[in-house]
This record gives C-alpha cells, sequence and structure tokens, in this order.
C-alpha cells in the first residue's frame, strides 16, 4: 500500500487504482453505543453526506441493485402484490428502498408520482445509536457516517425503536440488526457509496456536506422557477440534521412521500434510555443475556419485549438520565 | 438518432412521446437531467401511461394507444394556424414551395391510387411536376395551390383540437399547452428535441408516425441544429449496428438494398440508383452507390468479383417478395416450409408476436439451432411448464441444439449506440464453460459448409467457394479483422478523382474515409458508412478523449460515429443561407468565406458555397421533404389510421382497417377482434421496465428482486369496473390467447373518452417467461396481434384489444 485514500469529493469520479490505505479509522469514532468517555479524535475528518434530489429520481432501482451488489446480499424473489416497491420493504438484506407514491396534487388535480429512495439518514444525532445497549455495536465516525458493528450486535431491536425513520432491520438468520453504512468501506478508501456511483441521473449525489448543501440549494432554486414554490431541503433538525438528505418539490408536506417524517426526533424514552446505558446499561444487558439464558442459546430474536420496555422506562423515569453527550 | 445522446443536453424542450426513456434508456436520460438542470430545458411526456419519464416532467398528457399521427398532424395544424413555423428554414431547407402532380389528392382516408384488391397504392401521383429541363417545378412565394405547403394545410384541416380530443383521448386543454410549449421552439434560437422508441415504431404505421414528428421538426427548424433533432432510442446497445451492418433479408451493409428479381442483372440494378439532383446545383450523395456497392462485393468475394462478371452480380440472392422478415418467416414456418431455423441471440418465442402461432410453427421444424448466451424459451419450446407453456412434449418432433455462446461482457468489438457511435469494448470476463464467441461457431459452420461443397458440389457454389476469408485463423476470425475490413482498403493504388496523378492510399492500405471508395475494383470495403473506422492511423472506435471544445457535446475525439465522424446529420441546416449559425450561442459549424468548419464534421462539402449546395445532401431535392413522395408505401404524408385491432372505426372512412397497405396473412386476419368487438373492450399496449432488460435480466437474481413477478398495469375506475383487487389475480384474454397476471392498480392510468365511448388503457410489461431467477410468468405476446408496419413490418405490440377479469386461484393446466 502506498497512500493514504483521499477523502472522496464525489461519487461520479472512478476510484484510484493503485492499492490505498483505508482513511476510515478507529481512532476516527466520535460516538460508541453504550460506551462513556470515548476519547475524541485528535482530527476532525471533512462532514460528508449523501444528497437524494426527489425531482431527478426515475425510480429506476439502480440504486437498490449496486447496494445487493456492493454489500453482497441475497434479498428473496417476492411476489408481487401489486406495487412498484420490490423487495417490499427494507430488509436485513436490502438496505435501500425506493418507495413510489401516487399523490394527486390537491392544487392543481395533476397526478404526481413521487419517488423517494429510503435507507437510512445518518443523523448527526442518532437515536439508533442512543438507544443501542450493546457497547461498541453501533459507531459514529467524525465524517458522520454511522455504522453498525455486527460483531458486536445483540438483535435486542433497540436500535429499531430509537430510529426515528424506522430503518434498521433485524436478521432472523443471524440476529443481528442490518441498515445502509453509507457504504463507509468504500468511503474508507476514496470511493463514493455504490448507489451514488450507480445512480444514471446523478439524483444521488455524494460530497462533502457542505457542497451537498450549496448543490441542494442550486437544485430548489431550479425547481421554484419550475413553479415548486415549496421545494427545499429536508435535513431535519429534530435529529441533528443528517448525513443523507433530501431535495423535496414539496419540502413543506415530508409525509406525502411515502411517510417520510415531517418533524423526526429521537423518542424522549429512548433519549431516556441513554441514561440507562450509562448507569444501568449493563442491567439492560442483563436482561438480554438472561432472557437468553432462560430461553436457551439465542434460539429467537432478541427482540425487546413490552415489558422490558415498560422495564427501561420505569429506570429513565426515575430521573437517572443526563440528557448530556456521551 | 440525426443527433447524439450527448447532444440532447443543448435543448430548450424535450418531448417525450413514442418512448419512455427514464425507463427504457435511463443512462442516456441522464443528458435530458443536464438539460433541464443546465438550461432550464422542459420536458413534455404524451403517453397512455403515467410513466417513470412522466414523474419528472414539467408537463403530461395522455394518449389512446396507436392514436399518435391525429396528434401529430393537429400539432402541425396549430403550429400553422398561429404562425409558429421557422420560416426561412421551411421555405429554404425543405420541399414546402415544390409543385406536386395535379392528380394526387387525399380523401375518405385514402390517398390517390388505392387499390383495395392487392392493398397497395399505385404511387405515380404521389410525386413533383417536372419541368422540361428535368428539375422540379417550384413557387418560392408559397401561393401555387399545388405546392407542398399548402398541400400541406389542407390536409392537416381535419386535425382541430377537438379532432385530437376526440381520437386521441388527450384533453383539448392539455393538448394545446403542448402546443404552446412546442410553438415556442420555432424561433430560430429555441430547439426541441424528440426521443421516441418503440412507442412509435411497433405499430402498423409505424414509421408514418416518425415521419409526423420529424415534418414538425423541420416546421420548427429543428432538424441539423444542436439540441435538436429526431432521436431514436435504440433498444439494445447494438441494434443500430444491426441495422447499420444490414442484418435484415432485403439490406446490404451501410443501407444498400439486396436486389430483388425484377432487377436480374448490374445494369437494371443500377439504373433506379443514380438518384440525379432534381434541383439545379445540387449534390446528390446516393450518385455515389455503385462505389458503396462495388467495394462491398469486392469484399465479400475478392478477385472473383470482376468488372467483367458485373462484381460477381449473379452471386447475390434475388427477392421474390419484398423481405423476408421475422414473421413472414415463421408464417412459412407455419406451413411446413422452413426445415431448419437459425436462431442467433433471439428469443422469439417471447419476442414475436402471437405465441400460439410461434410454438406452432416451431413445433413444425425438423431442426431448430439456438447461439444464446442464455437458456431461453425459444430453445425449450417444447419443454412443458404448466401454464406457463403449456405443451405436449411428446408430439413435438423438433430436434434442438443449443450452441452456448459469449454475451456482449466476454466479447471484444465495436457496438454502435443510438447517436450512431462505434465504440470499441473490450472483454471484461472469461467465457464460462463451453461458450465460444459468435464469430467462431459461424466460422466452424461456414469452413465445414464449403468443404462439403468442395467435395461433393452442388448446383451453384461458386458464392461460398469463392467467399473471401483471408483471416490469420479461418476457424476464428478476430473482431479487430472483422473490423478492418468493414473499413475497407486499397486493393491496388487509389488516385484522386480529379486530380488523377495523386495517390490517395497505397495497395494494401486502409482507407481514410468512404470519399476513397472506388466503383473500379481497386478498393474493397464492407460497410461505407463505417468508412473512416479503422484507418492507417488504428482503431477509431478505441478513443477515449473526452475534450469536448466550447462545450458543445460534440466529443469528436470520443469513438467514431457514422458517418465520417459527424456528430449531428443535416449540420448544415444549423446555419442560415449565408452560412451564418441560426443561434450564435449553439454554433455547430459557419462559413468562413472560404469553407464550414466548427466544432463539428460538415455535412456538405466544406468548400460548397452557402446558396449553391442546400443542406440534405442525401436527397436529389437538395432540402428535405415535408412531402415524401412515394417514398413510403402508405402515403406521402401521414395520416390517421386506427390499429389493426381498435375500440372504435377509422372516423375518415370506417371501412378501412389498420392501415390499409399492411401485408396481413389469411391466418392472421382471422384472429383480429372485430372493430369496438364488445368481447375485447380495453385497449393494451406493451412496454418495458427499468428494472430489466427484455428477456435476458430475469435470469439474474438481482434483477429478478427488483422485479419478481409478472404483472399488469389498470386505472382504479376499470379495478372497480371489475371487481379486481391491487395485486389480486386477473386473466387478461385476447382473440389469440389469455395470460395470468397479478393487477397493479394505478392512478397513473385513467379511463379515456374516445369518441364519446369510455375506453380503458391495459398496460402489459414484457420481461417474464418460464425459465430464469424470476417468478415464472407471460409476456404481451401471448396476447397480441400479428401484424407489421406496412413498410418495415416491425409488429403492432403496442395496441390491441384484449378483456381482463379477476381470477382467483391459480388455474392449473
Amino acid at each position: 500500500m502506498s497512500e493514504t485514500a483521499p477523502q472522496p469529493k464525489t461519487a461520479a469520479s472512478n476510484p484510484p487504482v493503485q492499492p490505498i490505505a483505508s482513511n476510515l479509522l478507529p481512532s476516527d469514532v466520535v460516538r460508541i453505543s453504550a460506551t462513556k468517555d470515548v476519547p475524541q479524535p485528535e482530527r476532525q475528518l471533512t462532514k460528508v453526506a449523501k444528497l437524494i434530489d426527489v425531482s431527478k429520481c426515475i425510480g429506476c432501482k439502480a440504486c437498490q441493485s449496486a447496494c445487493i451488489e456492493w454489500n453482497d446480499t441475497k434479498p428473496e424473489v417476492e411476489e408481487n402484490v401489486g406495487v412498484y416497491e420490490n423487495p417490499h420493504d427494507l430488509t436485513p438484506n436490502m438496505f435501500t428502498l425506493m418507495r413510489f407514491t401516487e399523490w394527486v396534487n390537491p392544487e392543481t388535480d395533476n397526478l404526481e408520482w413521487l419517488i423517494r429512495k429510503d435507507g437510512c439518514m445518518h443523523c448527526e444525532d442518532p437515536g439508533c445509536l442512543k438507544a443501542c445497549p450493546a457497547p461498541g455495536a453501533i459507531v459514529q465516525y467524525s465524517n458522520g457516517i454511522v455504522d453498525f458493528i455486527h460483531e458486536n450486535c445483540i438483535g435486542c431491536g433497540y436500535c429499531v425503536t430509537g430510529c426515528p425513520f424506522d430503518i434498521p432491520r433485524i436478521s432472523k438468520v443471524d440476529h443481528k440488526s442490518y441498515k445502509c453504512t453509507l457504504c463507509s468501506d468504500r468511503v474508507a478508501v476514496g470511493q463514493g457509496p455504490a448507489c451514488a456511483k450507480a445512480c444514471p441521473t446523478q439524483a444521488i449525489v455524494f460530497g462533502t456536506k457542505e457542497d451537498m448543501i450549496a448543490h441542494a440549494n442550486d437544485r430548489v432554486a431550479d425547481l421554484k422557477s419550475r413553479g415548486y414554490d415549496n421545494a427545499g431541503i429536508y435535513d431535519p433538525p429534530g435529529v441533528g440534521g443528517t448525513h443523507v438528505f433530501y431535495v423535496l418539490h414539496h419540502a413543506d408536506k415530508p409525509s406525502i412521500y411515502d411517510g417520510l417524517p415531517d418533524e423526526p426526533r429521537i423518542s424522549p424514552v429512548v433519549e431516556g434510555w441513554k441514561g440507562v446505558t450509562k448507569t444501568a446499561g449493563l442491567a439492560v444487558m442483563g436482561v438480554a443475556a438472561v432472557g437468553a439464558a432462560i430461553h436457551g442459546i439465542f434460539a429467537r430474536a432478541n427482540k425487546v419485549d413490552a415489558h422490558e420496555e415498560q422495564e427501561a422506562e420505569k429506570l429513565v423515569q426515575s430521573g437517572d438520565g443526563d440528557g448530556g453527550s456521551v | 438518432m440525426t443527433n447524439s445522446w450527448t447532444d440532447i443536453k443543448n435543448t430548450d424542450l424535450v418531448i417525450v412521446m413514442g418512448g419512455n426513456a427514464a425507463e427504457a434508456h435511463p443512462c442516456g436520460f441522464k443528458w435530458v437531467t443536464e438539460a433541464k438542470h443546465h438550461r432550464g430545458a422542459k420536458l413534455i411526456v404524451v403517453d397512455p401511461r403515467y410513466t417513470r419519464t412522466a414523474s419528472v416532467s414539467d408537463f403530461y398528457a395522455p394518449i389512446r394507444p396507436g392514436s399518435d399521427i391525429a396528434f401529430l398532424m393537429g400539432a402541425i395544424r396549430w403550429m400553422i394556424e398561429n404562425d409558429k413555423v421557422q420560416w426561412d428554414y421551411v421555405r429554404n431547407y425543405t420541399n414546402a414551395s415544390f409543385l406536386v402532380k395535379d392528380e394526387f389528392g387525399w380523401s375518405d382516408g385514402l390517398f390517390t391510387g388505392y387499390d383495395e384488391e392487392k392493398r397497395d397504392y399505385d404511387k405515380s401521383s404521389w410525386d413533383y411536376k417536372m419541368g422540361p429541363d428535368g428539375f422540379v417545378q417550384t413557387d418560392p412565394t408559397l401561393q401555387d395551390p399545388r405546392c407542398v405547403w399548402n398541400l400541406l394545410k389542407a390536409h392537416v384541416d381535419a386535425y382541430t383540437p377537438e379532432f385530437v380530443e376526440r381520437i386521441c383521448g388527450t384533453p383539448k386543454d392539455k393538448f394545446l399547452t403542448i402546443c404552446e410549449m412546442i410553438g415556442e421552439c420555432s424561433t430560430p434560437t429555441k430547439t426541441m428535441t424528440s426521443m421516441y422508441a418503440l412507442g412509435w415504431t411497433q405499430h402498423s404505421k409505424g414509421a408514418q408516425n416518425i415521419r409526423g414528428m420529424a415534418m414538425l421538426q423541420l416546421i420548427l427548424g429543428n432538424i441539423g441544429v444542436r439540441g435538436g433533432g429526431m432521436n431514436a432510442l435504440r433498444g439494445h446497445s447494438n441494434i443500430q449496428g444491426l441495422t447499420d451492418i444490414g442484418l435484415m433479408s432485403n439490406l446490404i451493409p451501410g443501407y444498400l438494398n439486396i436486389p430483388t428479381e425484377m432487377e436480374a442483372d448490374w445494369a437494371t440494378y443500377m439504373s433506379t440508383r443514380g438518384f440525379k439532383p432534381i434541383v439545379p446545383g445540387q449534390t446528390s450523395y446516393w450518385q455515389n452507390y455503385s462505389k458503396f456497392m462495388v467495394s462491398f462485393m469486392k469484399a465479400m468475394w475478392g478477385d472473383a468479383a470482376t468488372a467483367e462478371n458485373d462484381w460477381a452480380y449473379h452471386y447475390l440472392p434475388k427477392l421474390d417478395v419484398p423481405a423476408y422478415d421475422g414473421m413472414r418467416m415463421f408464417e412459412l414456418m407455419n406451413h411446413g416450409k422452413v426445415n431448419l431455423y437459425f436462431c442467433q441471440g433471439f428469443n422469439p418465442l417471447l419476442s414475436f408476436p402471437n405465441r400460439g402461432k410461434m410454438t406452432e410453427a416451431f413445433s413444425k421444424l425438423k431442426m431448430l439451432v439456438i447461439m444464446d448466451p442464455l437458456a431461453t424459451e425459444t430453445a425449450h419450446f417444447w419443454q412443458n411448464h404448466g401454464i406457463y407453456n403449456d405443451v405436449d412434449s411428446a408430439a413435438i418432433q423438433t430436434e434442438v441444439l443449443e450452441l452456448p455462446t459469449t454475451c456482449f461482457a466476454e466479447d471484444e468489438g465495436a457496438l454502435v449506440n443510438s447517436g450512431r457511435w462505434l465504440q470499441w469494448h473490450w472483454a471484461g470476463a472469461t467465457p464460462p464453460g463451453e461458450a465460444k464467441h459468435d464469430t467462431w461457431i459461424m466460422a466452424q459452420i461456414f469452413l465445414r459448409v464449403k468443404k462439403l461443397y468442395q467435395e461433393e458440389g452442388g448446383v451453384f457454389p461458386d458464392p461460398i467457394l469463392n467467399l473471401t476469408w483471408d483471416y490469420a485463423d479461418p476457424g476464428e476470425p478476430m473482431p479487430d479483422e472483422l473490423a478492418r475490413e468493414m473499413n475497407g482498403r486499397a486493393l491496388r493504388t487509389v488516385y484522386d478523382l480529379k486530380d488523377t496523378t495523386k495517390v490517395v492510399a497505397e495497395a494494401g492500405q486502409q482507407l481514410a474515409n468512404f470519399g476513397q471508395y472506388r466503383d473500379d475494383g481497386s478498393t474493397m470495403g464492407g460497410c461505407w458508412i463505417y468508412g473512416g473506422s479503422w484507418t492507417e492511423d488504428g482503431n477509431m472506435m478505441a478513443r477515449r478523449d473526452n475534450n469536448d471544445p466550447d462545450d458543445t457535446g460534440a466529443f469528436l475525439n470520443w469513438s467514431f460515429a457514422w458517418p465520417a465522424n459527424r456528430r449531428i446529420l443535416y449540420n448544415r441546416a444549423s446555419c442560415d443561407l449565408q452560412g451564418k449559425p441560426w443561434d450564435p450561442s449553439r454554433k455547430i459549424i459557419e462559413w468562413t468565406g472560404e469553407k464550414w468548419e466548427g466544432y463539428d464534421v460538415p455535412d456538405i462539402p466544406v468548400t460548397a458555397k452557402p446558396g449553391e449546395v442546400h443542406p440534405f445532401i442525401m436527397n436529389p431535392e437538395g432540402v428535405s421533404r415535408l412531402f415524401s413522395r412515394g417514398m413510403m408505401r402508405d402515403g406521402p404524408f401521414p395520416t390517421h389510421m386506427e390499429p389493426f385491432e381498435a375500440p372504435i372505426a377509422n372516423v375518415f372512412n370506417p371501412k378501412m382497417r389498420g392501415n390499409p397497405v399492411a401485408r396481413v396473412f389469411e391466418s392472421d386476419a382471422e384472429k383480429f377482434a372485430a372493430i369496438g368487438d364488445p368481447e375485447f373492450p380495453c385497449v393494451a399496449t406493451s412496454y418495458r421496465l427499468t428494472e430489466h432488460f427484455h428477456y435476458w435480466t430475469k435470469h439474474n437474481p438481482v434483477n429478478a428482486v427488483l422485479q419478481p413477478e409478472f404483472f399488469v398495469e389498470i386505472s382504479e375506475e376499470l379495478a372497480a369496473e371489475r371487481g379486481i383487487e391491487r395485486g389480486g389475480r386477473v386473466r387478461v384474454w385476447s382473440k389469440r390467447g389469455e395470460v395470468w397476471a397479478k393487477a397493479l392498480v394505478t392512478k397513473r392510468i385513467r379511463p379515456m373518452q374516445i369518441d364519446g365511448k369510455t375506453v380503458h388503457v391495459i398496460g402489459i410489461p414484457l420481461h417474464w417467461g418460464f425459465m430464469g431467477a424470476a417468478r415464472k410468468g407471460f409476456g404481451p405476446n401471448s396476447l397480441s396481434s400479428q401484424v407489421g408496419d406496412a413498410n418495415v413490418e416491425t409488429p403492432e405490440f403496442k395496441a390491441f384489444m384484449v378483456n381482463i377479469e379477476p381470477s382467483a386461484e391459480e388455474p392449473v393446466a
């Protein structure tokens, strides 16, 4: 290996051909699930972002195809149930999904076919990480990428509850949680995410968050000139902004895009769990571990049941959470 | 395409009609998004369905499948009525001022000369008035009632916005909005591009659909300019190459013709191919026909083709019918008149209409040879797959041989894209198993057949025994050898035509361009339009320099575009009469006072002064044709014709069925539903989906995941009427067959009001069969009617009549 990979500026450019060392190191991690006092990195990586311009998206699913190929997943060949979404939902083997909505604009009475690429938003303030009771199962890098470290995952499903966007999916095979990694393995060697690389219309673009915001503003101006007065950027402040964000023609109504949350924020319960993980995190871990022992060596998915949720909530209400940073 | 994919970024308005570019050509569609993003271009979509292209459009309007001519003639009428005409262009670069014979006319949906018995026209009246000097008579003032412009005006008069709404089902206000948007492009500084595909070709009058838009583009002055043109989006990565190379029974590479049996000798054949200019001083490029033809014959038969034997003209087959197109072949096969069928890269069991007839025809063969990288349905037509291929295997005696071939990624060579670019590619993978290159298979067969003739003789073995076969390994011609042969080379010293002492090429050298082709036997060349693709300087198709001076989108040093590396055809028409660009900000070429130069290869002799030679040098008129004389079988102007199966009769002439000159075989005619047949009330149309490529990608698990199962698309209204639920199972049937599918109930298809009648449209995507990774299903060809375009025999896949009902359970065979 010769030099260190550059930090990627775009997904469209071709990758370097010489072997290069990873530029996304364990020391670049800024937050770790169920772990306090994470030593802060000496360097700050440039914040990256993937911009999904819904107005340029043609719903071709090249992103889904690239995602399957790059991550080498094997989603099932399902049935057609009368919709264009295939698979029908995100799965442990399908980290991104085109969602199609037929929406009649009440102002113009014209049909609009809203097509949105769904997947992990890589929140600046990640609810999954905050909710996760397993030390080291979820990490956040200083460039903004939120990644799951599967060897540490206990499959409890708290990340699902913690996610305001309903993204992670628990595998019934290995009982681990899966979602988009923002192709952290590609970004580490100077490439953009596979989906952005494959996108034929550059509806998906990747680069520094700053550049992507500038590009998004440019796109919003174009949409406004075409009569989309409410065009705008979806980079929700409720989760501290996201490293995957959208340009929407109707930014005043995110939920028309197949239920994109209007004002996403981490559930107060989960916000509280952070305290749990700090003071009594291992107690929660203990619940899972005992559960495992009783039901016999992970014979079932390690789901959080209602009782466990109640227990956690009680802990939260006891006022032990500090709501502060990790 | 007259232009190229990269040129689409230069446009102000994209109209996608007769295609679904975002869905079927997603990578090329990026240039539309470029135009929208960087030029503020608008996108119009006219389609029976609200498609994925429509989802990113600025304006959408619905249209009934098979009614496009009415829409287009309506648009032309609106342009003329509202003076949205680029007059300088129309007067000088079209045949608007040419006078037409007094006998020519149109009434009751038919042009003069119709013979019902022969289902053909006597086209003698569809021509210009010629003067005694041999040149056409014109009226530059456009006052003469017999000039093309006035005849066109009269011809389109019936196509009012109300008429368009009545026939097409397009709401009048939407039609008028589109006309206004198009009309803005009649100024010299605004251009529209037309992107179309099989949505226009797969009709019994497909060629006339395209003529209609070409005429509109000429009236707007949009042909030959940047961001304009008629841009056919080719459906395979190399289907342009297929037509270029002449892989049709009636063509010779480079759009030359196989002789007919009426042309028994060379002199007769050439007598109708002089293409003498019919306006004074004009260049008529097809006058070089003999150079291209003789060089082709030399490429085929080398020393055996001589001036004395008319270049071995007697070796060429002579057609007894216009063409042995696919439908004719399967008709013959079905009559037991074909014993052996070679199916190379072709899956007709799913891709040709009336599948039932295909199965029957294949069952009558003695032997079927399949050359394909995939296990196709055609190769397994004899195998029972329940309802998905319900055949009695024991009753089929056809012997099937499968010869596995390599696919494009395992092969080297050039693919010709829609923009006529020959892009060389290199093998990216090693062929699996026993797969062999097609060239190896063909060569091995040829060498064996040749040996048989050598040893055993035959009735007329000469064309086979004398075929040029000059390859390093006769058993496997290499792609570079074949490419060099297609470019052409000098067989002996080639001299300049004017300065006959000047040497152009020495014997053995590659020719630099088709201008060096000769008809004296001194050159050979397999495909004249590819002249210049592999010169003494090497493989021009492998060039990958993406410099683009002034961002014109021409990319002259990237690959090679035929003809002559020209990126925009007719580009002389991008300048006014003095040779200045209509739009200085979109210059392609201009007249410097001495010659033509600019960013593209000029489509005119470089020293031809403006005003002396007109821009359309491939036509003996020197101008483009609003009136196409007798060039097309079904009329010099497009006229509204219903599909062969239609919900209403032709309002011009209720007795007229479909295209009155389209060829219909008797057995196929019996399988047409009656006009307005209540048993088949719904209009069906077929199309591709982005997730798949034809019947190939269902073999790939990833594509199968993304679109796993056959479905049909119907409106919420039709679903409610028939009690069909979203995702429910339905049966769809026509007079030719039936299929079962999942129902996709959508707002993107709406019922239409056609001539006072509610008409439902059913969308039937292709892509599913009984082989591969996806779920078993059907193709639209189980249902569609077997009739083709009157000029080129492209099957009418885009409009036929069906019925639909809920089907609760999976039926058993």
